[in-house]
């Protein structure tokens, strides 16, 4: 049992130090360069999106302003 | 080919003004171009039997050099169709007064109350500027009008993003301000007051298509000017999970006060046997506290990227709902790609929506009908395909199918409304086009 818990432990603890090394170095940052890896790529089909179901929904923001900028009725 | 890129990254960046920024776009940022980017969309949605509109954006993006970037957005939009007013359908034909107090329009039996004479066109112009600030801090300022017939929008926002960790951890905040003025046709209305009698002797009164080239109810508001603010504070913490993972963790609050009803639409007060005995126009409280919780991936791996997102709400108004949105590309080769798209949507009723009203029970302070703010579920289904031309330019269309499906939070319909059909799903088709060069 005494094992088991410090197996648990070590897999806490190295979980714990991963999150803290998160990340990549310069170099290693090919992927995350391409266009459609950027959060907001496709922004004016986001914007569009966002318009419709302002209009349409009761929730609004989130991604980002949540205050629409329309009567939109 | 490099430049192209670049430029193309710094306009994402810039591109969806309302977002924060934070998305440390890696080194390839630090490159410049002398050249705008153009971003355009031409988009069709449209209901059935209900609204329409086609919408189109122009969006021009410049870097200046070491990250001053210049974005510049303007659209326009025309909407046309019927709009649901809240009331509720009868076995009889019911007439109702236009949004304007002149003319009136007659509703078939058993069929959903929409008013038809919704005609409106907008046109907003948003400008962003973003620029590094200190090293590892970025800044970005913006602002935007609005204007449609009946509602003026005009706002401004600010917002700071600082890199650590290598530029694998970037913290945000930003802040807008939005002022609103609405001046519905036929003024404002009273809230929880009757809709105008209606002149019987003229049932099918056509005034209203004579003025229609005038505006969008045919007929100028003669009433006061109501008005509305609205901030909004995001914090945001974007963080690299590694080569190929990429998160995004934001919160949201929203303050919005002042006039926030929507003056085209009504509740229909009806007695124990389902029969309508008044239609009053809704009434929606003064203010309104929304906040947000949104959690955004990205993953890349080989030909594959998939972005996929969660967004939670809750407000004052007791309304709470959720948001999942997944897109998923894939590379075809050749600069072609396709990508799927899937978004569900479910929000609670908020606490004063009664689909109806009955007569013998006390009037209460808000209420409102608005199926928008029901309970409801919704679905998108979608595919957009693009392509990259020799030339650099890039082009797609994207399909969507909407559907919401409106759902009856527990409320007993008397008498005959059991046979109506009270919460109706709406069906709707987008179709976007886009060009960037």
């Amino acid at each position: 049992m005494k094992k088991m818990k410090i197996i648990v432990l070590c897999v806490v603890m190295s979980h714990a130090v991963g999150c803290a090394s998160l990340g990549v170095k310069p170099w290693e940052r090919d992927v995350l360069a391409k266009e459609e890896m950027q959060l907001n790529a496709e922004g004016l089909d986001l914007t569009l999106d966002d318009h419709i179901y302002f209009s349409k929904e009761g929730t609004s923001g989130g991604r980002g302003f949540a205050g629409g900028g329309c009567g939109c009725n | 080919m490099q430049l192209t890129k670049t430029s193309k990254m710094a306009a994402s960046l810039a591109l969806a003004s309302c977002q924060l920024i934070g998305a440390a776009p890696a080194q390839a940022s630090a490159e410049t171009s002398d050249g705008w980017q153009f971003d355009t969309a031409i988009l069709y949605y449209g209901e059935t039997d209900r609204i329409s509109l086609v919408e189109g954006m122009v969006s021009a993006t410049k870097d200046f050099g070491d990250d001053h970037i210049f974005n510049g957005k303007l659209t326009y939009d025309a909407l046309t169709g019927a709009s649901a007013t809240g009331a509720v359908p009868q076995d009889y034909a019911q007439t109702f007064s236009r949004p304007s107090g002149h003319g009136q329009y007659q509703v078939a039996p058993n069929t959903t109350p929409l008013d038809d004479t919704f005609r409106d066109s907008r046109v907003q112009l948003n400008a962003q500027w973003t620029q590094p600030m200190l090293p590892n801090l970025t800044g970005s300022t913006g602002v935007h009008a609005s204007k449609e017939y009946d509602y003026l929008s005009l706002g401004l926002n600010g917002s700071l993003a600082y890199d650590l960790n290598q530029k694998n951890t970037t913290l945000s905040v930003g802040l807008s301000y939005q002022m609103d003025s609405i001046d519905p046709v036929g003024g404002a209305p009273t809230p929880l007051s009757s809709l105008p009698s209606v002149d019987t002797s003229n049932a099918d009164d056509d005034y209203d298509d004579e003025y229609a080239e005038l505006n969008d109810h045919g007929e100028r508001s003669q009433g006061q000017t109501q008005d509305k603010d609205t901030v909004d504070l995001l914090l945001g913490v974007t963080q690299v999970i590694s080569r190929n993972m990429l998160m995004q963790f934001t919160l949201g609050l929203s303050k919005s006060d002042g006039y926030l009803n929507d003056p085209y639409k009504y509740v229909s007060v009806v007695n124990n046997l389902g029969t309508v005995q008044d239609t009053l126009y809704e009434s929606r409280p003064d203010s309104r506290t929304k906040q947000t919780m949104y959690w955004q991936t990205k993953y890349a791996k080989g030909s594959f990227v998939g972005d996929v997102s969660y967004r939670y709400m809750l407000d004052d108004w007791e309304m709470t709902s959720h948001t999942i949105d997944t897109r998923m590309r894939f590379d075809l080769g050749n600069d072609n790609y396709i990508q799927p798209h899937l978004r569900y949507y479910q929000q609670g009723a908020v606490d004063f929506y009664r689909p109806f009203l009955l007569d013998e029970s006390s009037l209460p302070a808000f209420v409102t009908a608005d199926y928008r703010l029901g309970e409801m579920d919704a679905m998108t289904i979608g595919l957009k395909y693009g392509q990259t031309m020799n030339n650099g330019h890039d082009w797609a269309i994207r399909v969507e199918y909407y559907q919401q499906n409106p759902k009856n939070a527990g409320f007993i319909a008397p008498g005959s409304l059991q046979n109506q059909e009270l919460y109706p799903s709406i069906k709707a088709m987008m179709v976007q086009f886009n060009y960037s060069f």
